[in-house]
C-alpha cells in the first residue's frame, strides 16, 4: 500500500489530496473538496498526462520562431521525448493556427500544432 | 493634425477588446497605437497555455487567445499603426506619436484609452548587491528571447520571484534544455498559481525556496553564482543561511509596474498602491474622456478579466464620444478599501453614470483562509461571502446593481474589508 | 614603434591623449577593457568640484581648481554634458564649524572663487529638502556635474580624429626599457615606444613598480552608490555634500546632468583591483547616511546600484612626472578623486612633459573640436519630423525609457572608436539606463549591434569578453 500525496490543480483552493494505491489500483482519495478534484487526484496518480507548447523555427516569415503545442495531452513521461522530437524542426511560412507541423509526436499519437498566425515576409 | 474620435494607446490584449467594444458600440473613427511589429502585445511572448477559460471555455495558448481579438479587430476595420511609439500625450488630448514612415506627428483625440500595460521590476530597483555581470534578466526579457528569437540566454538559471512568470520561465527553460537549479520567493507564499507549481516546479522537480531572496551575485563579466538567503518575517536576510549556487544566469520575476509615464506626463491622477490612473465606475481617469484598461490600470492575473475590464473601457469611451455618457451628478460614492484590502478599481462610483451591473475588482494583501469578503454601504453590511482561501496572487471582484445602489440614494461610501470567521 | 603609448583608456589616458594628439607623433592608447571608459571612469559621483578640499599647495588642488575652470570651454568644444549646479557642504553641528572654516579657507588659498559661507536659514532657502538637523553649509557656485562618459568618450574620439591609435583587449603584462625606449608584452603581442604614459588607474601602481625602484602602492578604494530615477532629480538642484573625513569626501546627494539623483560614494578599502561589486553593508551604508542630509529621499524610485575604485596611493597625491629613475617612462597615477574634475589640465601636464621630453612639434591641422551624437530630443517638432524623413532610423524608438532610437544608435555604433557592445551603446546613447533598465530595448539593441556589425547574435556582449547575453539557440543541449 502506498500512499501519495499531490496538490490540485482543479481550482485556486488547492487541496492536499492523499491517494492510497495498492500497486497502479486507486485504493482512497481523501483531502478533496470536490468531485474535480477526486477526478484529478485519480488520473494524475494513475495516467498523469500534460499539454506542452514549446516553439519552433520558421523560414521566409514575418517572425523567425512559431509557437506551438500537442493538439491533446500527451503522458507526462513524454514531456521530454516530445521537446526532442520538435529540435530543428522548421516550417516554411504562411502558418496557420491549427496547422500540423509534426504527426504522431514521439510516438503518442498526438500531434504538435501552429498556435500562431506566421505570414510570408 | 489628424484626429480621431478614439485614439487608443496600445494594441495588446486590453487595447484590441477596448478597441472592438468601441466599435461595436457604433463609433468608426477608432485608431489604436502599437509599438511593436504586430498586434496582441505581451500574449504574443506567452506560448503557454491556460488563457481563455472564462472568454472562449477553452484553454488557449497566449498568441492563439490574441488571435481571436485581432481577427475580431480586422473584421471591424479597425485602424492600427504599429512600430509607433507614443512619446507624448497633452492634457487636451493631443497624442504625439512617432514611426519610421510617417516621422514625428499628432494626433487630436476626443477620447483617449490608455492600455498601455507594464514593465518589470529590475534587478537595480531591487537593490541586489554584487557584481553587474552579462546573464541577468527579468523573466519577461529572457521570454521574448527564447520565444520570439530562437536564443538560449543561459544553460544554469536560478530564479528570483514565484510568480506566474517566473514559474513559466522555469519550465520553459528546462524544456528548452537548460537547468533550472532553484527558484528562490521572498514571500512565505507563491505568487502564482498553484496549477504552475505543479506543471513548472514539481514535474522538473525544480526546489521553491520560499522566504529566501537573492542576497549576492557573482562573476564581473558574466553570471558565475548566485547567493540565496532566508528571510525574517521583514524581509531582511537573516545572516548564517546563505547559500552558494553556481550557475550563469539569473531571471527576475519581482513584480510588474504599470508603465504611466504617458499618464503622469499629460496629468492623470496615478494612485500609489497599484501605480495606475485613479479611475471611476466609468473607468474614467481625472481626466474627462481619458480611460484606461488592463495592465496600466491594475496588474491582472487573467487575461479574460483584462478583456472584460476593457471591453467595460471602450464602451464608456463610445458613449463618452456620442455624448451619452451622463454627467457627473455630484454625488461620487467613495470605495474604501480596508482590513486587508489593499485597493479597488474603480475608486469612485457615480450611480447615474454607472451601466446596469458594475464590477469592482480588488486584491488583498496577505493570504486568508476561511475568512469573508465583506461589503458594508456606509454602516450597513450588505454582503458576507465566504471565501476558502484568498491570496494577493489572485485578483477578487464584487459585483454592484444599478438598482441596488440606486436604492441607497445617501449612500456616501462603500466599504470592501475582509473579516476573519 | 609608437612615439607614446598611453597604457589606460580612462579618463586620464583619453585626456592625455587629446592633449598629445595636438602634436606631431605616432601614438597610441591601450586598454585591456573592449572600450574607452570601462574602469573607474565609469562609475564615480560625475562631480566636477570646486577645489575647497584637496590640499593646499597640492598638486590635487592645483589641477582640480585648474581642471574645473577649463571644464565649461572643453564641454562646448568636444560636446558633453556639463552643468555648473554648484555644492553645499554641509555643516551638521556647531562644534565643527571650525572645520566648515577651515575648508574655506583652504577653497580661498586653492584659487577657488565665489565661496562663501551661508546659515541654516540660507541654505534651507536654497535647497529646502536638505535637512533641519544642520548649522550651516559652505556654498561652491564653481561646482558642477558632468556625464563621466560624455566626457571620457569625447576626449577619446576626438584624440582619434587627430591621428591616435586606440588598441582594445589589449592587456600590458610587462614592461621592459630597451635602448630606444621601452617594450611592452600584452596579451596581443609586443608594442614598441619612445615614451610610456602610465595612465592605469588601480593597476598603475604595477607598472610603476616594474620600472622604478620607489615603489608606490596603490589601494583599491570602493565607493557604491545608488542610482534612482528621473522622477527623484529635482529633489535637491546642487549637490549636497556632508564636511569631508579621513577616508574621503564622505557621501553625497546629487542630480546628475541627466537628472536622475545620485546617492553615495562609500569609501572600502578593498584588495582586488577588479573588485567592483557592490555589498549590502555598502548600499546600506549609502541609503543612511544619504537621508541625514536630504529629506524626503524616494528609496523605493532606486533604478540600480554599482560601485567604482578609486586608485587611492598611500599619499594620497596624484604622480604625474617622468621616472627619475627610468626616463621616458611618465606617471599618471594615484588619480582618485577630484580626478574627473582635474582631467582637462591633467591631460595638458602630461603633453607639457611630453612635449619638453619628446621635443614634440605643434600640428597645424589639430581639430579642436567634436560634435557628440546628435540627440533628436533637443530639435525642434519639425526639425526632428524632417530627419525621421531623411533618416528613418531616428523615427524607430528602441528605448522608450530614455526615448532613444535607433538613429542614435547607429550613430554610436559607426562613429570612430564605435560601440560594440550593449554598454557601448548604453554609454554613448543611454539606451538602457532608464526605469526598466534595459529589460526592453537590450534585445532590440543586440540585433542592431548583430547586423551592423555584421556577427551572430550569439557574439554581442554586454561589455566585451566573456559578457556574452545568448549562450546558445534554443534545445541545442536537448
Amino acid at each position: 500500500m502506498e500512499k501519495r500525496e499531490l496538490i490540485c490543480i482543479g481550482c485556486p483552493l488547492g487541496c492536499m489530496i492523499t491517494v492510497e494505491m495498492d500497486g497502479a489500483e486507486v485504493v482512497s482519495v481523501t483531502g478533496n473538496t470536490c468531485k474535480r478534484g477526486d477526478d484529478y487526484a485519480r488520473k494524475e496518480v494513475t495516467n498523469p498526462t500534460r499539454i506542452v507548447t514549446s516553439i519552433v523555427n520558421v523560414t521566409g516569415g514575418h517572425l523567425d520562431m512559431v509557437s506551438v503545442k500537442t493538439k491533446s495531452d500527451i503522458p507526462k513521461g513524454k514531456i521530454f521525448d516530445c521537446v526532442k522530437a520538435l529540435k530543428g524542426v522548421t516550417v516554411e511560412a504562411p502558418v496557420h493556427i491549427g496547422d500540423v507541423i509534426v504527426s504522431d509526436v514521439a510516438g503518442t499519437g498526438v500531434d504538435i500544432i501552429a498556435t500562431k498566425e506566421i505570414f510570408v515576409k | 493634425m489628424k484626429s480621431y474620435d478614439i485614439v487608443i494607446i496600445g494594441g495588446g490584449p486590453a487595447g484590441l477588446a477596448a478597441a472592438a467594444a468601441a466599435k461595436k458600440s457604433g463609433i468608426d473613427s477608432i485608431l489604436i497605437l502599437e509599438r511593436d511589429k504586430e498586434l496582441g502585445g505581451i500574449l504574443n511572448q506567452c506560448i503557454h497555455n491556460g488563457f481563455g477559460l472564462h472568454t472562449f471555455k477553452e484553454e488557449l495558448t497566449g498568441p492563439e487567445y490574441a488571435r481571436r481579438f485581432i481577427n475580431e479587430v480586422e473584421e471591424l476595420k479597425i485602424e492600427y499603426y504599429l512600430n509607433t511609439m507614443v512619446i507624448d500625450i497633452s492634457h487636451e488630448k493631443v497624442v504625439t506619436a512617432m514611426n519610421r514612415e510617417e516621422g514625428l506627428f499628432e494626433i487630436q483625440a476626443k477620447a483617449v484609452i490608455l492600455a498601455m500595460g507594464c514593465r518589470e521590476r529590475s534587478r537595480g530597483a531591487l537593490n541586489i548587491p554584487g557584481y553587474r555581470p552579462a546573464g541577468i534578466f527579468s523573466a519577461g526579457t529572457a521570454q521574448r528571447l527564447v520565444n520570439m528569437e530562437g536564443y538560449m540566454p543561459g544553460r544554469k538559471v536560478v530564479i528570483l520571484g514565484s510568480g506566474d512568470i517566473g514559474l513559466i520561465m522555469a519550465r520553459r527553460m528546462t524544456l528548452e534544455g537548460a537547468k533550472v537549479q532553484v527558484v528562490a520567493e521572498l514571500m512565505p507564499y507563491s505568487g502564482g498559481l498553484k496549477r504552475n507549481i505543479v506543471q513548472c516546479l514539481d514535474d522538473f522537480g525544480i526546489p521553491l525556496k520560499l522566504s529566501h531572496t537573492v542576497v549576492d551575485i557573482r562573476g564581473k563579466y558574466r553570471v558565475e553564482g548566485i547567493t540565496i538567503a532566508e528571510v525574517d518575517s521583514h524581509g531582511k536576510p537573516i545572516p548564517g543561511t546563505e547559500e552558494d549556487y553556481d550557475c550563469d544566469t539569473l531571471l527576475l520575476s519581482c513584480g510588474l509596474i504599470p508603465e504611466n509615464e504617458l499618464s503622469r506626463g499629460m496629468g492623470v491622477e496615478i494612485e500609489p498602491v497599484t501605480s495606475g490612473p485613479v479611475v471611476n465606475e466609468s473607468l474614467e481617469t481625472n481626466i474627462d474622456g481619458v480611460f484606461a484598461c488592463g495592465n496600466v490600470l491594475h496588474v491582472h492575473d487573467l487575461v479574460d478579466y483584462v478583456s472584460e475590464e476593457a471591453t467595460t473601457a471602450g464602451k464608456n469611451a463610445a458613449k463618452y464620444v456620442q455624448g451619452s455618457l451622463p454627467e457627473n451628478s455630484g454625488k461620487e460614492i467613495k470605495l474604501v478599501p480596508t482590513g486587508g484590502v489593499r485597493y479597488t478599481v474603480p475608486k469612485t462610483i457615480d450611480v447615474d453614470r454607472m451601466a446596469d451591473e458594475l464590477t469592482v475588482r480588488f486584491r488583498v494583501g496577505a493570504v486568508y483562509k476561511n475568512c469573508y469578503i465583506s461589503v458594508y454601504f456606509d454602516d450597513e453590511q450588505v454582503v458576507h461571502r465566504k471565501r476558502p482561501v484568498m491570496a494577493p496572487g489572485e485578483m477578487e471582484d464584487v459585483k454592484f446593481k444599478k438598482e441596488k445602489l440606486a436604492s441607497y440614494p445617501d449612500l456616501k461610501t462603500i466599504t470592501i474589508k475582509i473579516e476573519e470567521a | 614603434m609608437y612615439d607614446i603609448i598611453i597604457i589606460g583608456a580612462g579618463v586620464s589616458g583619453c585626456a592625455a591623449a587629446r592633449e598629445l594628439s595636438r602634436y606631431q607623433a605616432n601614438i597610441c592608447v591601450v586598454d585591456k577593457e573592449e572600450d574607452v571608459c570601462c574602469g573607474t571612469s565609469k562609475a564615480n559621483s560625475a562631480i566636477v568640484h570646486a577645489g575647497y578640499d584637496a590640499a593646499e599647495g597640492s598638486l590635487m588642488a592645483k589641477l582640480n581648481v585648474e581642471g574645473n575652470l577649463m571644464m565649461e570651454q572643453l564641454s562646448k568644444d568636444l560636446d558633453f554634458s556639463f552643468r555648473r549646479n554648484g555644492s553645499l557642504v554641509l555643516c551638521m553641528r556647531e562644534e565643527d564649524r571650525p572645520n566648515l572654516e577651515a575648508l574655506y579657507e583652504r577653497g580661498v588659498k586653492n584659487g577657488v572663487k565665489d565661496l562663501r559661507i551661508l546659515t541654516k536659514e540660507e541654505v534651507k532657502e536654497l535647497e529646502p529638502n536638505v535637512t533641519d538637523d544642520m548649522v550651516g553649509a559652505l556654498y561652491a557656485p564653481t561646482g558642477g556635474i558632468v556625464c563621466p562618459f560624455g566626457l571620457t568618450i569625447a576626449l577619446a574620439e576626438n584624440a582619434a580624429m587627430n591621428g591616435v591609435e586606440f588598441k582594445f583587449n589589449t592587456e600590458v603584462e610587462n614592461i621592459v626599457k630597451t635602448e630606444e625606449g621601452f617594450e611592452l608584452s600584452t596579451n596581443q603581442g609586443v608594442l614598441k615606444a619612445k615614451f610610456v604614459v602610465n595612465a592605469a588607474g588601480v593597476h598603475a601602481d604595477k607598472f610603476h613598480n616594474m620600472m622604478s625602484a620607489e615603489k608606490i602602492h596603490i589601494t583599491p578604494r570602493r565607493g557604491d552608490y545608488c542610482l534612482l530615477d528621473k522622477t527623484a532629480g529635482n529633489l535637491v538642484d546642487k549637490t549636497i555634500f556632508t564636511l569631508p573625513g579621513k577616508f574621503g569626501k564622505g557621501i553625497l546627494v546629487t542630480p546628475t546632468v541627466h537628472g536622475n539623483l545620485l546617492l553615495g560614494p562609500t569609501a572600502i578599502d578593498i584588495e582586488d583591483p577588479e573588485g567592483t561589486n557592490t555589498t549590502r553593508a555598502g548600499l546600506d551604508e549609502v541609503i543612511t547616511k544619504a537621508q541625514n542630509s536630504v529629506n524626503n529621499i524616494p528609496m523605493r524610485q532606486v533604478i540600480t546600484s554599482f560601485a567604482g575604485l578609486r586608485a587611492h596611493e598611500d599619499q594620497h597625491e596624484f604622480i604625474i612626472k617622468e621616472l627619475e629613475d627610468c626616463k621616458g617612462f611618465i606617471d599618471c597615477a594615484g588619480i582618485e578623486s577630484p580626478g574627473l574634475s582635474s582631467s582637462p589640465a591633467i591631460g595638458k601636464m602630461v603633453a607639457e612633459i611630453l612635449k619638453e621630453k619628446a621635443d614634440l612639434k605643434e600640428k597645424d591641422d589639430f581639430i579642436a573640436t567634436r560634435k557628440g551624437i546628435l540627440d533628436p530630443k533637443e530639435l525642434s517638432k519639425e526639425e526632428y519630423s524632417k530627419l525621421i524623413k531623411e533618416k528613418p532610423a531616428y523615427g524607430n524608438i528602441i528605448c522608450r525609457c530614455e526615448t532613444i532610437s535607433e538613429g542614435e544608435i547607429l550613430d554610436a555604433i559607426h562613429r570612430p572608436l564605435g560601440a560594440k557592445s550593449l554598454d557601448g551603446v548604453k554609454r554613448r546613447t543611454r539606451a538602457g539606463m532608464g526605469r526598466c533598465q534595459a529589460g526592453f530595448c537590450s534585445p532590440r539593441t543586440m540585433e542592431i549591434l548583430s547586423r551592423e556589425l555584421q556577427v551572430d547574435m550569439g557574439e554581442i556582449t554586454k561589455s566585451g569578453g566573456d559578457s556574452k547575453i545568448i549562450v546558445g539557440i534554443d534545445k541545442d543541449k536537448l
